[in-house]
């Protein structure tokens, strides 16, 4: 890594000489050694699932969520350092309530317009870094189903698919086949689970959990994890479809 | 110009008006207009906090237990004084999957109380998704530490309510009011309905809670509220009936009561005069 010892990636707060700022490239790094993250705007929904990694057997199955809920319609899935995610999750929380104090109506997922300034604001001081972690906001508000993407230096995107992660660019030609407009919510449930699946990379990482959250009509919109009937079905056949995929 | 109606004085000389839904024109931070002219102080009118009184306000709600559950009654007025001034108002409001709050009093107030109950159910239900959900007990304990904080601060949420539910098998059914008082009874109503309507609550259904059919308790409910039509003239005869059972809250839509208003044709008075 060119940047290292040059000292510019000391402080969030230098800049490299060629306009480069190191300590938000490396944040980018913490998301890249974190599992899958993914999030599926179809029709009438919003899917995301995570690869959570699980370092030890002796963890409690289901601890560690990576999927929030931020909102009765809100969700939120944060890839990279889980603390900082939590955090996020956290400041969203209070993002939305406020908006529900004020304006007596379910946030708008724009939110995420305004949690992005607090994601960039940790690019600009010294005394702070920059969060590990890419967070993916998916919703269903007045104007339908949409996902955000928020990266460590503030920028966010809206998807129609969104990948962040360890397995991202795999992930990310898989959901550029499928016609995600055109899918409904429980498809793509399906489609989240074998996508994640597809992506974990058994030689590296012995054990993961996958996480199911969906929201939509089928939901009456409220973001709610997977229920386990369905839960079941999809990590199911997404195990059959990876050995036919083999 | 004074837009607060008590403000205005009455037309007649009273100290209160035995009609009106709250004590007219006393005031603790009123400046109140002395015979001669000159602006009086009363003891208050230097405190912080205002002593409000309702407004827009809400009449009876009535609930009674029965074999499946609570059922839970209200009509859709809305009154400005003794002026019915909005006929379409619900006054029962669920809370989470098991609760049914019902409010008589300030509506105010009782709108406010449902923006805090809904972020509640947000912040301990939908976000934590922790396998923990509020039930109609928790709904009232809640409800009682609010109540009692704001008449504590002297600045009470000017309702009387009733929280119904039934969760893991038991039927809940309580009282809170302006004040933080509580009891619990089989069969509970406010305002006016605790005069008139609770007599015949008490009568048609104590000792029967678990007997009850869900018809025989909305009939019950519907002469209750028959009764108060007839009698409380702060009350309208469109109504809404919830239920609550383990299989969850449901709130009819706006019902119509069948009233017989034959008897009133002889009585000078009420019927055409014929003399």
């Amino acid at each position: 890594m060119t940047s290292i010892g040059t000292g510019y990636d000391l402080s969030a707060s230098t800049y490299s000489p060629d306009g480069r700022i190191f300590q938000v490239e490396y944040a980018n790094k913490a998301v890249d050694n974190s599992g899958t993250v993914i999030g599926l705007r179809v029709k009438d929904g919003v899917v995301l699932a995570v690869e959570k990694l699980v370092h030890s057997k002796l963890l409690v199955p289901g601890a560690n969520r990576r999927i929030q809920a931020i909102d009765r319609h809100i969700g939120l899935a944060s890839s990279g350092l889980l603390a900082d995610g939590r955090h996020i999750s956290n400041r969203a929380r209070d993002e939305a309530a406020n908006y529900r104090d004020n304006y007596r109506e379910l946030a708008p997922l724009k939110l995420s317009d305004r949690l992005s300034l607090y994601v960039q604001a940790y690019t600009l001081y010294s005394s702070v870094r920059p969060f590990g972690c890419s967070t993916i906001l998916g919703g269903v508000d007045k104007n339908g189903p949409s996902i955000y993407v928020i990266e460590p230096s503030g920028v966010f995107y809206g998807y129609h698919g969104a990948a962040v992660g360890k397995g991202r660019q795999l992930a990310k030609t898989e959901l550029e086949k499928l016609k995600l407009s055109e899918l409904t919510l429980r498809e793509a449930v399906f489609e989240a689970a074998r996508i994640i699946h597809l992506v974990h990379d058994d030689a590296k990482e012995k054990e993961f959990e996958l996480e199911l959250s969906w929201i939509g009509d089928e939901t009456n919109g409220r973001h709610v994890p997977v229920p386990k009937d369905l839960f079941e079905e999809a990590d199911r056949k997404a195990k059959e479809a990876l050995e036919n995929f083999e | 110009m004074d837009h607060f109606p008590t403000n205005w004085g009455r037309p007649k000389y009273d100290s209160f008006d035995t009609h009106a839904t709250y004590p007219i024109h006393n005031r603790g931070h009123a400046q109140s207009a002395a015979s001669n002219g000159a602006v009086q102080h009363t003891h208050f009118s230097h405190s912080k906090s205002a002593l409000r009184q309702p407004i827009v306000t809400g009449t009876s709600v009535l609930a009674i237990k029965y074999k499946d559950g609570i059922m839970m009654a209200a009509d859709n007025l809305a009154s400005y004084g003794s002026l019915a001034r909005f006929k379409g108002v619900q006054r029962l409001h669920p809370v989470g999957d098991y609760t049914v709050v019902g409010a008589s009093g300030d509506m105010s107030d009782f709108q406010y109380l449902q923006h805090i109950l809904d972020g509640l159910v947000i912040s301990e239900e939908a976000n934590l998704q922790d396998g923990h959900t509020l039930g109609p007990a928790e709904i009232h304990e809640y409800l009682s530490q609010v109540m009692y904080q704001r008449r504590t601060k002297m600045d009470p949420l000017w309702n009387s309510l009733l929280v119904g539910g039934v969760k893991d098998g038991k039927r809940f059914l309580a009282f809170v009011d302006l004040l933080g008082v509580t009891y619990s009874a089989s069969t509970l109503a406010t305002g006016y309905g605790a005069y008139i309507a609770q007599p015949l609550l008490r009568k048609a259904v104590e000792g029967r809670e678990d007997t009850l059919t869900e018809h025989e308790a909305r009939t019950i409910l519907e002469d209750a509220l028959r009764v108060l039509f007839y009698r409380d003239a702060r009350s309208i005869n469109q109504y809404q009936i919830a239920t609550i059972t383990a299989n969850g809250a449901d709130i009819s839509g706006s019902l119509k009561l069948e009233t017989a208003w034959g008897f009133a044709e002889g009585i000078r008075g009420y019927g055409a005069q014929t003399q």
